[in-house]
Parts: C-alpha cells; structure tokens; sequence
C-alpha cells in the first residue's frame, strides 16, 4: 500500500445523498430540505460546491424562463418550442414539467439576491430573446451554493463518487455511494434511502478542436466528467437519447457564446464572401428532413448543417456580423460583459489577437461533440414523469425516478429534456428532490453490501497500485509497457469517439461499419481501462473521470449504431442512413448496460405528442 | 489561456487550491508556493484568479492559438458587490468594464426550514416549496390535459 496505508474509511449516513453539487444539485439539496424538515440531507462534490460545475465562472442569462407573470409564454409553449428544436423527440411530459415550475426558481433567485437586468420601459424582466433573460451572473454559483449550504445537513466538497451502492437485501435499489477525497485519499462510503445524481454533462467525450495547451478550452467545462451517466450506466438504469450529441456553433478558439450576439445584439453570420448562406442549402436539407426544415424557429441542427455544408463547399470563413452593432456602446459593452460573465477565454483570445468587433467580423465555428442533457440537446437517464398527467408507458413510480428504485436524476443527468439550461436543471433538481422525500416516506431503510464494500475499495484505489508497481519497471518518464497514464487513456478515447463515433476529423460522419471497428478498439479500451496507472490522488481522479467517460462513450456508440437515420443533421450523420425516417424512428431511443456479461439492450420507447 | 502564478506575490494561503474546479492549483513543495499542475485541464474559468488574495494569479493565452501581449485581470469585491475587468490588447488598447455580483448582503439568504412546514396535503401536490405563490400567477400550478398526448409523429 505504500504511502497510502494510512487510508481510513470513512463511513457517512444520509437520508438524501446528492451527487453532484452544480446548479441540478444545489435544487435538490434545497427542495430535500424544504420537504424533508427531520432528513439528512447530504451532498457530496468533487470540487467546492461554491464554484463547481458547468456554472463555475458565471453566466449572463438565464436562458429557462417562461414569465407566466406577464403571459409572455406558457408551458406549452415551451414544450412545443423544444420539441421542434429536437426534431420532435422530446419527453413532453418532462418538459411540461420544467415549463411549469421554472419561474418559482428564478423568482426566488432574485430574492436571493441574483441581479436580474430589468427593461426600463415595463419593468419586467430584460428579455435576450422569447425564453432567455438577461443576468449579471458573476456570482450565480456562489449564490445558489449560499442556498444549498443552508439547506444541506452537510456538504462534502473533494470527495470523486466512482460507485452507486446497491441495497443488500433489494438488488433493484440504490442504497447510497462510494468514492475517495481527492485531498486525504480516505475512502468514502455514504449510506442513504435515495440518492439523486446531478453530477453534469460530459466534454472530452470526443476529440476537442484546441490540441496541446488548449485542450481544456472546450466548450462544456473540461470538469464535466460524464459522471452523470457513468454512475447510473454502471448499475443498469436505463438511458436514452444518449446519441443526440450536440455540436456548437460558437466563435472560433474560445467557444464564446453566440445567444445574445444573435437575439440580443441582432448581429448576423454571412460567408466568407459577404453573402447569406442559409438560404442556399433549404433545398438540401430538405431533401434529408423534410418539412423540420420549415418549422420556427429553425432546429439549432439544421442551421449548423447549413454552416458546415457552407464550409464544405469552400464558403468559409463563416463570420458574425458585429461591426454594425457594436457602434452602439450599449450594445458593445453587453457583446464584452456577455463573455467576461461567463466564457472569460473568449475575451482573452480576441485581446491576444486584437480582435474589436467594432472593428472586425469575428469568425464562428463548430465545435466538436458533447454529450450533455439540458442545452439543445437530450441524452441521459429514463425517467419516470409527472404523477398527475405523465402517459402511463412514463410512469412508474415518483417523478425523475430512473429505472432503479430509489435513484432520481437532474439537470444534464434526466434524459428527454432539452433546453432546460440553469434555471431548468436547478428546478428539475428540486423536482427530483421532493419527489425522493416522497420515496423514502413510503420505504424501509436500506442496508450496504459489506463485501461489495471491500471488493469496491481495491477497485477504486487499483489505479495507484499499477502506477506503484509498474513504474519500477521503467528509468523515468511517462513510457510504461504496463500502465498507462489517465491522460494517456483520456486522449485515446476522443480519438476514437472522433474517428469512429462522427467527431470533428471525420465531419461528423459514420455509418454502421464505422461504428463497428469503433466498438472493437472501445472493448480494447475498456479491458486497458483494469491498467491505468495513477501517480498521485488528483491522476487518480482522472483515472475515474476517464472510466465514466468512457463507458458513457460506449453508450453513444450503441444508440448511434441502434438508431438507423440521420435525426439530427448538423449534430451527426450516418452515412448509410442519411434521412430522416419518421416512420420508424419517431421514437426514443433506450439502452440498458448488464455490467456482469459487459453486453447492452437496446429498444425503443414511444413518443407522446401534446397537440392543440 | 491557462493559469500561472507570479512567484513573488504568492504566500502559500491555498485559496486557489480549494476553489479550482478542476482540481490543478496545487501547491508546490520546495517553494510553498502554488502553481497551475495540469493547464491543459484549464477552462480559464478565473474562479482562482478572483479568489486570491495577493492577486498573485495571472492567465496567459493558450500557446495554441492566443499570441502573447494581451491581458485580462478582474477584481471581484463582495462587500462593494462589484467585478471589474481590464482588457488590454496585443497592440496595447484598453477596455474597461464593471459589473454589480449580487442584490443583497452576502450569507442572507433563508433556509427552507425557516419558512413554515408544508402541510401533509402539500406533500402529495405537484407543488414545490412556495409554490403558488412564488409562480405570481393566479389559479395555482399549471396543469397538462393527460388527454393531450397523442403517440407518433405530429
Ligand atoms: C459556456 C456555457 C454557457 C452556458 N450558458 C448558459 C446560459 O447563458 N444560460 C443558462 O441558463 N444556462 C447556460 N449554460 C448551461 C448550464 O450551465 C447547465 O445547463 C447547467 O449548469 C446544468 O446543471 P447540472 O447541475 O446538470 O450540471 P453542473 O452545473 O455542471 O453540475 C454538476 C456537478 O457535479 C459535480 N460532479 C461531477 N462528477 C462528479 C463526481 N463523480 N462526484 C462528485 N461530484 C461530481 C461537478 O463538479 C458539478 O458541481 C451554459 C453552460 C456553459 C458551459
Ligand atoms: S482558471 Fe479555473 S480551471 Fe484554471 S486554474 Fe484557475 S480555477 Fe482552475
Ligand atoms: S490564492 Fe494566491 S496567494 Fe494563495 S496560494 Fe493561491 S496563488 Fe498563492
């Protein structure tokens, strides 16, 4: 054991255990409260819940709200908004959901004390566009963190979750965690009736644009480790939609985002010659999807296929059309702050290469992949929907309860429901909140597995003793022919995602042999996964960001290869499918991983419709 | 542009340590002092650079595609309840901006136990915590017509 025989094992009792302390989990631990008075409520993060997760440098705008106050929009609205955007494949009932209860959060946001910009003219919220408002959200995160500390029993901050615990006596229910502090080494075992896991969305899936020094500059925070799904994958919940990948059209190296430019500042993208593309390529598109080509607004997918057939054909650079707008202060100090508020790389590469788009039309890219749940963009866990109105084939027990007993999902973790940003990821996150308090009033307690307990801590700590063993071996250096280092593993799975899954360097291409040969070296991957070797605690947790993020790529690969038509055009394509086939793929998409013989279930879920 | 730390100005407190997202401000052994370990693991999110006390932590564009000579340093004052920020180009131009961070005194915020307990019909309701209230709606949470779903391709 070397220098870590002094590891203790720390044992932690809960009544809610929340995983993941961003905005979905900072919602959960407060709705836990509010419901649970006698509870304990505890979250566990591996940061510092004050600036953790997808909104650790802040964000300016709230792009989640309805405004039922002044019947600027209506739950409906909203539904069939994100369902368009999706090409109509939306849990509604989940979306309905958000719709209804989101103006509650951002209300009580601004009681907290988070500066909502105001219009002048009527007082109300200021609009960026018909769902978004604008913030100063500097302090977003250290806001809403304020109001989870407060509610939580108690919060642990540096402590990587790596497991969900079965119940001894009940295999089909979650019974609490384990994981290790990333600062102590201890190993950590928390107990719990239910546990809720808000642990984010998943960059580094595939290959990201920027190499060497760049590579964290992605755009999904380079901390977003597919926790989310690699913990419920593990134990056999259900998930869905996990090839609904979304690709990002934002400006080029710093992945600054395009929202406010376009709604707000009315900016506009032209080629590289001064000319509208979009026009050009309706008569394309519409051969491969059909009449979601006519839909308003048009799909975020459609309008990145129209770039990328743009630059296909030599058209590019693409730009945004600043100069005109930022002649007005106003409006060129909002484009500045937009990015110091929450994308601060993008502001520092236009300094680096003295970009003022006062002065210069800045250029647009796409970017790779991510796999994420609450952008435009649905991949995560299948849930169960809304008891009052949820289609029975949705409904199985309490609202945001995945396919295991006793664990909810929220935020990029819950699976059908796009567009739900930070505002919907902190409500759903209270949704699954009361809903879990509800859970537990219903059942006993639950009881750990002590050997699995055992057999988890050689498991979870086998990194470092490969890197022990095994670097005796070598003079020095990072060459081992025994281990490989978690950066080592990290880089060969985007390459593969990249190549193989329709990243980047394959213009975001596959087809079914493609993914195939993907899925021969990922199996390769994953038995070099047993030999990664970590020299200290923080590589050890890469080692496990990496084991997450792989098995979540593996996943993608299997409902990329399940689903036999290009869907989303513009996100990926499978060439050997390249339309949209309403037909037979008007449905979700499902899996289910057996951890025991390593082999996936695929099926199809129906999709409910809310029509007038 | 990842992290670095100028070695005069750091004393060692380890604020960056514990706020890093990313788990790579760590501190340096021989010089006690901190350092960025992993920058290709940074997001440039500044949550290090605004939390240090000595404003010992600079960002230095990624040598990927940032040339040198620019800079974008902050000052986040809670009790002023400001952020401020200095851009300066390559080319030595400057811009300057100023932001309010929050509403109301820091650590105000109220517990949910502090608001009166729901009552056992509340438990069963689709309503959460403050719920109709906090919606400023009339005639309470909205409600789907379960009639309204319609299978397949509309
Ligand atoms: C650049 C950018 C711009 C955006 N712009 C907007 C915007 O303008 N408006 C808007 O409303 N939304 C915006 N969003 C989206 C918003 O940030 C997300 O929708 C939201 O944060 C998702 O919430 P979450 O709780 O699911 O994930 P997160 O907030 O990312 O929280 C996940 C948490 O889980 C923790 N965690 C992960 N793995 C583990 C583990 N294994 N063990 C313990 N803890 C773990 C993480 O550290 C983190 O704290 C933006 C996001 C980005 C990145
Ligand atoms: S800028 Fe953010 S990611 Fe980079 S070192 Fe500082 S806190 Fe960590
Ligand atoms: S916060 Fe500043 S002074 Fe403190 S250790 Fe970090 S760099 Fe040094």
């Amino acid at each position: 054991m070397g220098l870590f025989g002094g590891r203790k094992t720390i044992r932690v009792d809960s009544d809610v255990l929340v995983v993941g302390g961003g905005m979905a989990g900072c919602g959960a631990a407060y709705e836990s409260r509010f419901w649970g008075r006698d509870k304990k409520v505890v979250v566990v993060e591996k940061a510092n819940i004050e600036r953790s997760g997808a909104v650790a440098q802040g964000l300016y705008a709230i792009n989640c709200y309805m405004g039922m106050q002044w019947n600027e929009n209506q739950p409906e609205d909203f539904v069939k908004y994100a369902s368009n955007d999706l090409m109509g494949l939306v849990r509604e009932d989940l979306a309905y959901d958000i719709g209804r209860h989101v103006d509650s959060t951002v209300h009580k946001f601004e009681e907290w004390g988070l500066p909502i910009m105001k219009d002048p003219d009527t007082g109300r919220y200021l609009r960026e566009g018909k769902w978004q408002i604008m913030i100063h959200g500097e302090s977003y995160k250290p806001i809403v963190a304020e109001a989870a500390r407060k509610a939580a029993t108690e919060v642990y901050n540096r402590i990587m979750v790596t497991h969900l615990l079965m119940d001894k006596r009940d295999p089909k229910r979650v019974a609490g965690a384990a994981g290790f502090n990333v600062r102590t080494g201890d190993y950590y075992v928390f107990k719990a009736k239910a546990v809720i896991v808000a642990a984010g969305g998943a960059s580094h899936i595939f290959k990201p644009r920027s190499v060497g020094e760049g590579m964290g500059r992605t755009w999904y925070a380079p901390w977003s480790s597919a926790s989310a799904y690699g913990l419920p994958i593990q134990i056999g919940a259900k998930m869905t939609q996990m090839e609904n990948r979304i690709v990002l059209t934002r400006f080029k190296d710093g992945y600054g985002p395009v929202g406010a430019y376009f709604l707000h500042l009315k900016t506009y993208t032209q080629n590289a010659y001064g000319e509208e593309y979009e026009s050009k390529w309706y008569e394309n598109t519409k051969e491969l999807v059909g009449d979601y080509i006519d839909r308003h607004p048009v799909p975020t997918c459609l309008r990145n296929h129209a770039f990328l057939k743009e630059v296909a054909n030599g058209g590019g650079p693409i730009r945004m059309v600043t100069k005109e707008a930022f002649q007005d202060p106003h409006k060129e100090q909002v484009g500045w702050e937009n990015f110091l508020g929450m994308t601060i790389g993008q502001a520092v590469v236009w300094a680096s290469q003295n970009i003022d788009p006062k002065e210069t039309n800045p250029e647009l890219t796409t970017s790779e992949p991510y796999v994420m749940g609450s952008h435009a963009t649905c991949s995560g866990a299948w849930a169960s929907g809304p008891e009052d109105y949820a289609p029975s084939e949705y409904k199985w027990g309490y609202n945001r309860m995945m396919t295991v007993n006793g664990l909810f999902g929220a935020g990029d973790a819950s699976g059908g429901t796009p567009h739900k940003f930070s505002s919907g990821s902190f409500t759903e996150g209270r949704i699954a909140g009361k809903a879990a308090i509800n859970y537990m009033d219903d059942m006993d307690d639950t009881q750990l597995d002590e050997a699995e307990i055992q057999r988890l801590e050689e498991e979870i700590f086998q990194p470092m003793e490969n890197y022990d063993v095994g670097r005796n071996e070598i003079v020095a250096g990072t060459v081992s022919p025994s281990y490989i280092l978690p950066i080592h593993a990290l880089q060969r799975l985007e390459k593969l995602m990249d190549e193989y899954c329709g990243g980047i360097s394959a213009n975001y291409m596959t087809n079914e042999p493609t993914l195939n040969r993907g899925l021969e070296l990922m199996d390769m991957l994953k038995e070099d996964s047993d030999h990664i070797g970590a020299e200290d605690l923080h590589r050890l947790q890469r080692a496990w960001e990496f084991k997450h993020r792989r098995l979540a790529s593996e996943s993608v690969m299997q409902h990329t290869l399940f689903r036999k038509e290009t869907r989303w055009p513009g996100y990926y394509y499978r060439g050997d499918h390249m339309n949209l086939n309403d037909d037979d793929w008007h449905c979700f998409t499902l899996s289910q991983y057996d951890a025991e013989s390593g082999k996936w279930a695929m099926e199809k879920a129906p999709v409910y419709h809310i029509v007038d | 542009m990842p992290t670095f730390v100028y070695m005069t100005r750091c004393d060692g407190c380890g604020h960056c340590v514990d706020i890093c997202p990313s788990d790579i401000m760590h501190i340096d052994k021989t010089y006690r002092r901190a350092y960025n370990i992993e920058p290709n693991m940074c997001w440039e999110c500044y949550s290090c650079v605004k939390a240090c006390p000595q404003n010992a932590i600079d960002c230095r564009g990624y040598a990927d595609f940032a040339p040198l000579g620019h800079s974008v340093r902050v000052l986040r004052e809670e009790e002023k309840g400001t952020v401020s920020w200095k851009i300066k180009f390559r080319d030595g131009r400057e811009k300057n901006f100023e932001s309010p961070i929050r509403t109301t005194p820091w650590g105000t915020i109220k517990s949910p136990q502090d608001y009166s307990a729901p009552s056992d019909a509340d438990y069963k309701s689709q309503e959460l915590a403050h719920e109709p209230d906090a919606l400023n709606i009339e005639g309470g949470l909205p409600v789907a017509d379960p009639n309204k779903f319609k299978q397949g391709a509309v």
